[in-house]
């Protein structure tokens, strides 16, 4: 399964649920990788630091990806480079990809699961 | 061949499930996902369930009153569950987030009451999981 998120960290609740949903197929030994399409790739913003906003860092929530056997995490580079955000600084390891490559994905998946 | 794979479709129907992310009062998105799963059902296809997270999961609020010239969010999916027995099921960290208490959850957290209809359920992303195993489309809708 792909989960496609679209939400920018902190402006909802929607990218933690989202997150939380990621890691609940996850435990449940479904394999899922992660796709951050648009303004999502802003949960990948390196040093995040929530504690004066009082909710929980989704940069850390991010960085526990691996623990939970989620490795493959694509990110929409377009987006990322609109932002220009330092990837290689992200919470955890992403494959950026472009237009024709987010196609290609999205295809070759049987469930795609959209935020 | 592609009749083949219509009339299989039409005998057998598709298993839909709907996973609900916006609030019943804000915009029409959670209005168009009842209406989307009545067309489901009256094409002969099926829902396996109807899942709400987030801000989705207040469409399962017995405590909202809407004005008289005003139709109630609320009533499509309980028309959805009763017509059809659908189900609905609520995600249980954003329900307890916003108030959206069954009475169990009222007795263990000690609040008043319930504040959920109860054609709705509350229970845990596994359902949504294995909603998302179990079904041959999952539609969102919000978000």
């Amino acid at each position: 399964m792909l989960m496609i998120l679209r939400h920018s960290p902190y402006g909802s609740s929607l990218a933690r649920a989202s997150l939380d949903v990621a890691l609940a197929t996850a435990a449940f030994e479904q394999a899922v990788d992660l796709l951050f399409l648009g303004d999502g790739v802003l949960q990948l913003q390196p040093d995040q630091d929530t504690q004066r906003l009082g909710i929980k860092n989704i940069g850390k929530q991010l960085a526990s990806l691996p623990l939970y056997d989620i490795n493959s995490v694509y990110v929409d580079a377009e987006a990322a480079a609109r932002y220009n955000m330092d990837l290689s600084r992200a919470p955890v390891a992403t494959q950026p990809l472009n237009q024709g490559g987010i196609h290609q994905l999205m295809v070759e998946y049987d469930h795609l699961l959209g935020f | 061949m592609p009749a083949g794979v219509f009339c299989l479709w039409s005998v057998n129907g598709l298993i839909y499930s709907l996973l609900v992310l916006s609030s019943p009062v804000s915009g029409h998105t959670s209005h168009n996902a009842a209406e989307f799963a009545q067309c489901v059902i009256a094409r002969g296809h099926s829902i396996y369930r109807v899942f709400f997270l987030d801000v989705g999961t207040t469409a399962g609020s017995a405590n909202s009153v809407f004005p008289q010239d005003e139709t109630d969010p609320v009533r499509p999916w309980v028309e959805l569950a009763e017509q059809h027995t659908v189900e609905l099921v609520i995600c249980i960290t954003s329900a307890l987030k916003h108030g959206m208490l069954d009475q169990v959850e009222a007795d263990r957290h000690g609040r008043p009451g319930s504040t959920i209809n109860p054609i709705f359920t509350i229970s845990g992303l596994g359902q949504l999981v294995d909603a998302c195993a179990s079904s041959d489309r999952l539609i969102t809708f919000g978000g």
